[in-house]
């Protein structure tokens, strides 16, 4: 296998993927001087009315609830004991892991003072806060993910013991996981429940935490789907058979899995819909925009889901997959975008500025880059022939 | 864990997410203090002079404003406070002609920023103000994002050290026993500075006295929880850019439902995960233990077929083996007896 891959890097450099990630890198590389030498005003389009742009919106809540792969899927195999699943979660570790070790990364271009950032940890605790409450959980998970992962690097660099011990905590690692996530995937929602006067009535809701934290499950069995369709062309031939013959299984399993877990938050926000009385805004032009998020990207995929489940068909499921890791992003973008500072007149609206774009680019280059350059060279598609069938 | 316990964090559980609003002990209280201070803001007498601002410039030592503050053109755009202005006056045109507001921190008594901020950079003071402290600022804008009225600002242009931005009720000025510089200006005594209870008193004095010329209302006595700034106007207060939509609710108890689930999660799913687990497990284990069980039944029950196989064959040897012995023996008989016969006869032909 490793001959293969060394085969491989030599082939040539500049692949067409080569060349693009190569041309967001430089690029990225260029704002972020211009970042940390002009400030903030000088690559975004954010203003007094509006702190928060794509960099949290996309960034952060999009990358949380897209990570969240990690732990719907080592509960699934370690808590619910559905060993079946066992070959998905190293894939879905090292995802998770990235992509919030990535949410770390790009918040150092949006916040003011980033070497600051252990403050809320270490120096001055703002305990009534929602964001400590993010911040405190998204350290320690970055930590719990961190110490998850290990093994595949320990097998890597063959220390098994460590290795053997570090698999020992599994059980207690993915409950902590549970939680932690439980926690900050529901208050990146509760985040906006102190601005009712700032967003859009159909989005603002006293129950925000709860559908975060119901949607980003979502998410994650969707995103195991999708990025397992995504890495499946490229790392075939590092796949081993348990992968790919439980492959098609999972999918089957998580699909089935999403599709109810879509069909409940579909209810939970019709409930939310009620509880504020909020239908007659269902006539206006936020209410259509509201009622494509919630049909097309909602019911649609549970649908969607439902059908590829009951016909046995992979391809049905996995546009699926796709259309509600689209609808997050929509509905993450609604939340913090669209909807937030509905109030102010459009001229005082916020839009995305190259820069800005141009960061989150270069933010998902990175984490492309790095999980293909983890995932040939440690044991995440396969078991490592030392420990097989062990864990 | 007892069966009872648990249900009880399970019930409590379920009220956190259904009763969010009145889950108020998560949220922790910020003031408000009793001796308070703040400004009583009168619309009725406000000329838009800037005068407020000029003094404001002044006393906090802020950049040079673009326009001179006796250029009153200004006033025909709708302004915000920026990184370079704590207040600003907008003129509002109403059915009676134009109406000046001024706009600062209203310094609000349970403050949407304080409650936000995950440093602690804002703290309610004794004295009223809302101060904020730069050296412990993460520079997050979070409290931009919380604060109902969109006050704080930020310096976008500070590569380094950017800071938040805001009207800081002249607290040093009110430490040496003087008011704020805006209130000291003024020319028309649209401001009144004092206690807020008195404030308060004095501004329903105003109403009842002239009960045409007031809207019946004190704007930030009861809005996002109070506000220690409070206006009064001649015209509803939405038509001089005071939203009138907030609520009398406060950011911490906005939060307080959020915040209140985080030690029931904490405490609660451990416990389910675990039970989940456990059932799993244990669900792993009766399959494994009738696998064994269905494993043992088979042999032993193939054992005793075997046995009753042997027993069967052993006995159906057994009566063969006698059946041959009787054929053998019989067969012996005749021959004895046939040969006895055989020598009867040869004696007979012998004699
Ligand atoms: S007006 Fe805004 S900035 Fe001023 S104290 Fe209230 S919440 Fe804070
Ligand atoms: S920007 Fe500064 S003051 Fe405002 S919430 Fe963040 S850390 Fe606190």
């Amino acid at each position: 296998m490793s001959a293969e891959t060394v085969a491989a890097e030599k082939k040539s450099l500049f692949t067409p993927f080569n060349i693009i990630a190569g041309i967001i890198l430089i690029a990225g590389l260029v704002v972020t001087v211009m970042r940390f030498t002009g400030g903030l005003g000088a690559v975004t389009n954010l203003d007094q009315n509006n702190p928060w742009g794509i960099w949290i919106g996309f960034d952060l809540l999009c990358g949380v609830a897209l990570a969240a792969g990690g732990y719907t899927t080592s509960a699934a195999c370690y808590v619910f004991g559905l060993k079946k699943y066992h070959s998905a979660v190293r894939p879905a570790i090292l995802t998770a892991f990235l992509g919030y070790a990535l949410v770390v990364f790009a918040l150092h271009y949006d916040v003011g003072r980033p070497w600051r950032l252990p403050y809320p940890i270490f120096v001055q605790q703002g305990t009534t806060s929602l964001l400590f409450e993010v911040g405190l959980c998204v350290f320690l998970y970055l930590t719990v993910l961190f110490i998850e992962f290990t093994p595949a690097m320990f097998e890597w660099l063959g220390m098994k013991k460590i290795r053997n011990v570090v698999v020992k905590l599994t059980l207690a690692l993915t409950i902590m996981g549970v939680v932690l996530s439980t926690l900050h995937q529901s208050s990146l929602g509760a985040l906006f429940t102190i601005a009712p006067s700032k967003l859009h009535p159909l989005w603002y809701s006293q129950y925000l935490p709860v559908f975060f934290f119901v949607s980003s499950i979502c998410a994650g069995l969707s995103m195991v789907i999708f990025e397992g369709t995504l890495s499946h062309k490229p790392m075939h031939h590092l796949m081993d058979e348990e992968y790919l013959d439980n492959h098609d299984g999972l999918i089957l399993g998580f699909g089935k899995a999403a599709s109810l877990v879509l069909f409940g938050y579909f209810s939970i926000k019709v409930i939310g819909l009620a509880y504020d009385n909020n239908w007659h805004y269902l006539t206006t032009g936020y209410g259509a925009w509201f009622l494509v998020e919630m049909l097309g990207f909602v019911a649609l995929p549970s649908f969607l889901y439902a059908i590829g489940v009951r016909d046995r068909s992979i391809p049905v499921i996995k546009w699926a997959a796709a259309l509600t890791v689209l609808g997050i992003v929509v509905n993450r973008f609604n939340i913090s975008l669209v909807a937030f500072n509905y109030q102010l007149p459009s001229a005082q609206r916020y839009f995305p500025s190259w820069g800005e774009i141009t960061i989150s680019l270069f933010v998902v280059t990175i984490g492309v880059l790095v999980f293909r350059f983890v995932s040939t060279r440690m044991p995440i598609f396969y078991e490592h022939p030392d420990y097989k069938g062990e864990h | 864990m007892l069966r009872r316990t648990f249900l009880g964090l399970l019930g409590a559980a379920g009220a956190s997410v259904a009763l969010p609003m009145s889950a108020k002990a998560g949220g922790k209280k910020f003031g408000p203090h009793p001796d308070t201070q703040g400004v009583l803001f009168d619309a009725t007498r406000c000329i838009g002079c800037r005068q407020c601002e000029a003094a404001c410039n002044e006393v906090n030592e802020l950049p040079a404003p673009d326009k001179k503050f006796d250029d009153l053109s200004v006033l025909d755009t709708e302004r915000r406070t920026d990184e370079k202005t704590y207040t600003i006056v907008n003129k509002y045109q109403t059915e009676t002609g134009p109406v000046f507001r001024k706009s600062q921190c209203n310094h609000c008594l349970e403050p949407a920023c304080a409650s936000a901020c995950f440093v602690k950079a804002f703290k309610k003071e004794p004295n009223g103000a809302v101060s904020y402290d730069a050296s412990v600022c993460v520079g997050c804008r979070y409290c931009m994002v919380a604060c109902p009225f969109s006050i704080p600002a930020y310096e976008y242009g500070e590569p380094l050290t950017p800071r938040v931005m805001k009207c800081t009720m002249c607290a040093p000025r009110l430490a040496e026993g003087k008011l704020p510089g805006c209130v000291e200006r003024c020319p028309k005594e649209a401001l009144t500075f004092g206690p807020r209870d008195e404030l308060i008193k004095i501004a329903r004095a105003r109403i009842n006295a002239f009960p045409g010329k007031y809207v019946d209302h004190v704007y930030g006595e009861h809005e996002m929880g109070g506000t220690s700034w409070m206006y009064i106007s001649g015209q509803p207060f939405s038509e001089i850019g005071l939203r009138e939509d907030l609520g009398t609710a406060s950011a911490p108890e906005l939060t307080a439902g959020a915040l209140a689930s985080v030690p029931i999660v904490v405490g609660l799913w451990p416990v389910l995960l675990g039970g989940i687990y456990a059932v799993s497990k244990r669900k792993d284990k009766i399959a494994n233990d009738e696998r064994v069980m269905a494993v043992k039944d088979a042999l032993s029950k193939a054992a005793d077929q075997a046995e009753k196989k042997l027993h069967e064959e052993l006995s159906k040897a057994e009566t063969a083996s006698q059946r041959r012995i009787e054929v053998e023996v019989k067969k012996a008989v005749e021959e004895a007896l046939s040969a006895k016969d055989e020598d009867a006869e040869k004696s007979e032909e012998e004699a």
